[in-house]
Formats: C-alpha cells, sequence, structure tokens
C-alpha cells in the first residue's frame, strides 16, 4: 500500500479528485495548507504597507491506494493538477505498513 | 450677534451648534422643574431620539467592528472589550460630573473670559435638575443629555486605535476616565456650551465634532501611539489584518450612524438636519473614491480596506463642517481628507515612525484638522456654504479655525501627555512582553474570539 501526499493548487481539487474516483479509489482526506517551494510568494497592500507573504495557499490531498493501482494513481493525480507553470505542485509517496478500519477491525487494503 | 434664536435660525441655525443657540432667547432654560411642555416639539424630539440610539450604534458595535477585524486575531476580543467597558464607563462618568462639566452654563456671560469659559461648574453634578419635563432646546434634556453621551462615548474609543495589540486594560480604564474629565468635557465646553464659551465667542464653527471629537481623539491617539511605543516585531514582521470582512461591516456601520452624529447635531428635524445629512454623504462618497484612486496609482490597485478607510476619513472631514458647507464644500473636503488622511497613514506614519496601531490620529487627527479648517472657508455664500456670521471674512473665519485647532492640539496633547505619565507611574501603561506575543485575548482576559475544537 502507499500513501500519496498530493500538495496541489486550491483550483485542481476538483479534476484530481474525478481522476481519482475514475480509479476506484474510495475516500480521500483534504487539508488547506501554506508552503512555499519554487514557486515565489506574493504581495499584500495594507495602508500602504507591503508585505511579502512567502507562503502560498495550497491543498495537500492525502490518499491511501494498493499496490496494484498505485502508479496508475500517481499518474492520474499528475496528470490532473498540471497546469506546467511553477506552482503546480509535488507528490509524495510513501510506504504504508498498515491500516485499520476502526469500525470493523478490518486489516490490510480491504480496509482501505 | 446672535440676539435671538430666530436670527440664528435663518442666519445659518445650523451654523452653530448644541447649547449655544437654544440658550440664546431661553435664559433660564436650565432651571429645574419649570413647566415648559409647550416648547417640546415632537418632531424635534422624535429624531434626536434616533439620533441617540444611531451615534451608540457607531461605538457598538460600528467601531468596535472596523477595529476588531484590524487587529491579529489573538487581540479581537482585547478591542471589542475596551469599545464595550468605556460605553458603560463614560455612561457612568457623563451622568455622574461629565455632563456638568461640559454643559452647565453658570457664570458665564458673552464675550467675557474666565474660568467658565474653558469648563462648565458642577451644578449639573448628578444631573441635579434634569427632570422629565426640563427642556435643551425644543427637545427634553433628558435626551439631549443621553445624546451628548453617545459622543463622550465614541470619543475616547476612537483612540483605542492607537494604542490597540499593547496596552493594559486597567490603564485604559484609568487613562480614559481622567481623559475624558479632563480633555473631553472642557473643549466640548469650549465649543459647544454657548455664551461665554472660549471657541464659542471666538466665532468658531464645529457642529458635530471637528475638534471636540476627532482632533481631540486623534491627537490623543498620537500622543499614547508615541508614549506606549511599537507593538514587538513593528514594522519588521507582518501585522495583517485578521478580518477585512469585520472591518468592512464596521465601517459601514459607522457611515450610517454618523447620519445621527451629524444630523442629530441640529438638535432638531428641520433643513439644518436635512443638510447635514446630505453633505455627509457626499464627502464620505469623495473621500472614499478619492482613497480608492490614490491607492490605486500608488500601489497598483484599489483596496478595500482603502476605499472603507477613505470613507471614515470624509465622514471625520465633514463632522465640523456638516452644518456651514453645501454640497460642493462637501466635494471638497471629502477629497482634501481622502488624500490627506491616505498620506498621514501612509507616508507620515512611516516616514515619523510611530506606530499608530489601526491609524487614529492618521485618519480621525488629520481628518479632524482638514475638515475643521475647511469648515472656514467652504461656509461662505459664494462656495455654496451657508453663508458667513455677521462681521466675520473667509480670513477670519479661517483663523478662528486655526485658534481653536491649535488650542486643542497644545491642550489635548500637553495634558494628554501628563496623564499617560501618571497612569504609567501608577499602573504601568504596557503589558508584559509574553502577554503581549500570546495575544490580550488570553492574556487579559482568559477567552478566545475564535474557539478552536482542537
Amino acid at each position: 500500500m502507499k500513501l500519496l501526499k498530493c500538495v496541489v493548487r486550491p483550483n485542481a481539487l476538483e479534476k484530481v479528485k474525478g481522476a481519482l474516483s475514475a480509479l476506484g479509489v474510495m475516500g480521500m482526506t483534504v487539508s488547506e495548507v501554506k508552503g512555499y517551494g519554487r514557486q515565489k510568494g506574493h504581495k499584500e497592500v495594507y495602508r500602504g504597507a507591503e508585505y511579502n507573504i512567502d507562503f502560498t495557499p495550497k491543498l495537500q490531498i492525502e490518499v491511501v491506494v494498493g499496490e496494484a493501482i498505485a502508479e496508475r494513481a500517481i499518474d492520474a493525480v499528475k496528470e490532473a493538477a498540471n497546469t506546467g507553470n511553477i506552482g503546480d505542485g509535488k507528490i509524495f509517496v510513501v510506504p504504508v505498513d498498515q491500516v485499520v478500519r476502526i469500525r470493523t477491525g478490518e486489516m490490510g487494503e480491504s480496509a482501505i | 450677534m446672535r440676539s435671538s434664536p430666530h436670527s440664528v435660525a435663518t442666519a445659518g441655525r445650523g451654523t452653530r451648534s448644541r447649547l449655544g443657540y437654544v440658550v440664546i432667547g431661553l435664559a433660564c432654560w436650565f432651571v429645574p422643574d419649570v413647566a415648559r411642555a409647550d416648547g417640546l416639539d415632537s418632531g424635534d424630539t422624535a429624531w434626536m431620539l434616533t439620533s441617540t440610539a444611531l451615534v451608540l450604534f457607531m461605538t457598538i458595535p460600528g467601531l468596535s467592528l472596523f477595529y476588531g477585524g484590524l487587529v491579529r486575531s489573538k487581540n479581537v476580543l482585547s478591542v471589542l472589550m475596551q469599545c464595550f467597558a468605556l460605553t458603560a464607563m463614560m455612561t457612568l462618568i457623563w451622568i455622574l460630573w461629565g455632563y456638568s462639566l461640559a454643559f452647565d452654563t453658570t457664570g458665564m456671560e458673552a464675550n467675557v473670559l474666565g474660568l467658565h469659559s474653558f469648563v462648565g461648574g458642577l451644578d449639573k453634578a448628578l444631573l441635579r435638575g434634569v427632570g422629565i419635563d426640563s427642556l435643551t432646546g425644543t427637545v427634553p434634556e433628558t435626551v439631549f443629555v443621553t445624546f451628548q453621551m453617545t459622543f463622550a462615548i465614541i470619543t475616547p474609543a476612537l483612540i483605542a486605535g492607537a494604542f490597540a495589540e499593547r496596552m493594559k486594560f486597567s490603564a485604559m480604564m484609568l487613562f480614559m476616565s481622567l481623559w475624558t474629565t479632563i480633555v473631553y468635557a472642557p473643549i466640548c465646553h469650549m465649543a459647544w456650551s454657548g455664551d461665554g464659551a472660549f471657541f464659542w465667542d471666538k466665532g468658531v464653527l464645529d457642529f458635530a465634532g471637528g475638534t471636540v471629537v476627532h482632533v481631540n481623539a486623534g491627537i490623543a491617539a498620537l500622543v499614547t501611539a508615541v508614549l506606549l511605543g511599537k507593538r514587538r516585531g513593528y514594522p519588521d514582521t507582518v501585522i495583517p489584518p485578521h478580518s477585512l470582512v469585520l472591518t468592512v461591516v464596521g465601517a459601514s456601520m459607522l457611515w450610517v450612524g454618523w447620519f445621527g452624529f451629524n444630523a442629530g447635531s441640529a438638535l432638531a428635524a428641520n433643513g439644518a438636519a436635512g443638510m447635514a445629512m446630505l453633505v455627509t454623504q457626499v464627502a464620505t462618497a469623495s473621500a472614499a473614491l478619492a482613497w480608492m484612486l490614490v491607492e490605486w496609482m500608488k500601489h497598483g490597485k484599489p483596496s478595500v480596506l482603502g476605499i472603507v478607510t477613505g470613507a471614515v476619513a470624509g465622514l471625520v472631514a465633514i463632522t465640523p463642517a456638516s452644518g456651514s458647507v453645501g454640497p460642493l464644500g462637501a466635494i471638497a473636503i471629502g477629497l482634501a481628507s481622502g488624500c490627506l488622511c491616505f498620506w498621514g497613514a501612509t507616508s507620515l506614519k512611516q516616514k515619523l515612525g510611530y506606530d499608530d496601531s489601526l491609524d487614529a490620529f492618521g485618519v480621525h487627527g488629520i481628518g479632524g484638522i482638514v475638515g475643521a479648517l475647511m469648515t472656514g472657508v467652504f461656509v461662505a455664500e459664494s462656495l455654496g456654504g451657508t453663508g458667513l456670521a455677521e462681521g466675520m471674512t473667509i480670513g477670519s473665519q479661517l483663523k478662528a479655525q486655526v485658534v481653536a485647532v491649535l488650542f486643542t492640539v497644545v491642550y489635548c496633547g500637553v495634558l494628554s501627555f501628563i496623564i499617560l505619565k501618571v497612569v504609567d507611574g501608577l499602573v504601568g501603561l504596557r503589558v508584559a512582553e509574553d502577554e503581549e506575543d500570546r495575544g490580550l485575548d488570553i492574556s487579559l482576559h482568559n477567552e478566545q474570539g475564535y474557539y478552536s475544537e482542537v
């Protein structure tokens, strides 16, 4: 099993969700996050005081998938979130030891 | 000069304000319990009851939200608390001695300079003699007392913008109780208590509180900001407003409430009130657009905070003028205040390096001075105003306005400084560093504005 931590542009959420659903992915966790990479921050001005804001708002989508579809899921996200511009985000792929469904106690891929 | 209420009424009843003109011809108006039910005008009274509620609404929740949105989320409650507590405290001070110091006319005589040209006596302390039948002009004195009380509430609350995010609550309460007594009430008396009062006898025009409210609050704000010192991290770290939504809501409430402030200052439902309402609207719109355009040119984008701050600057500047100028003057005053307050809140503040957190001086101090001075020009009939008083020229009127502004700046500046030093000695002005870092909501009030489950 793999955990995909996908940091993407906020407006990419619907496309990414649609692409993953098409592969049969049944659930995901989404958080609003801020960060920076190669994309520069932006300027904000309040009554003439200019602030350089380094952290850009992004969404972090966390999804766990079985080995069988892991590669296809990564490609799906990569395609859905790509605009070709700096700031499209990153996908971190992390191995997952175990998944437990709390309600039933199921474990492993059937608990995803 | 101003020999009867009628001449004042026609030559521009609206050009003067408050007690002054209603006192004329009602020599014994302050004698209690004299049946004068025939002098009461129910239309005037209805409008003054409404205006009073509108002006209270300006402070809670108008100004509270305007300021509350501008601070960081960890300090939002402290600002709301300051405004709310001041509302309660000023109410009692006004009843106990404030109203008397401001509006008692004992021992006053036209053009005779004495102690009571500067401050009222204590004959009306605890509202002695103010009963159900006492009148001020054509409205019950109870209504006049309450209307004036709402001005005594908002003026200190305006100062809160300068010391937000770092002043001790106890020091704030102590400072404000002394400031209202020693600074606000006397300046109010000099401007509005009628014949024998210092500004009044000089023919100063201050319809709704340019010197009394805005120059006064603005200067006290500047002194407080300088004495308290900068907020930790200012200006290097980012201190953006936490909710411009609250700020826009608050500014909009201020705009609406200001109709009570300015049109209510006619103390009647008449033509002067109508014109005051019109010019208030026009000046505010002009200033909002002026600020927006200047900022757009200078920083590349028109900002929401900019346009609402411009509106407040226009409201401030038209305040002294609202009984004296016409729509043309209102446009001029609006444009000037929008541009000059922008300069005050941005360039001047950065250049001089003081931390006026929410620009109480930049908006109210600068805007009040701009309005007070321009009133002296645009009162002229040739410029669309209600006309200069007999024997006055634009030059002499402007001189009277300058004297009132300078006197207020010096009087308020010096006394605010002394009061702050005394309060600093007694309880200390500023919270501890770790309290400031944690935010005043938690450290001073044990609460948070936005509770999170995690």
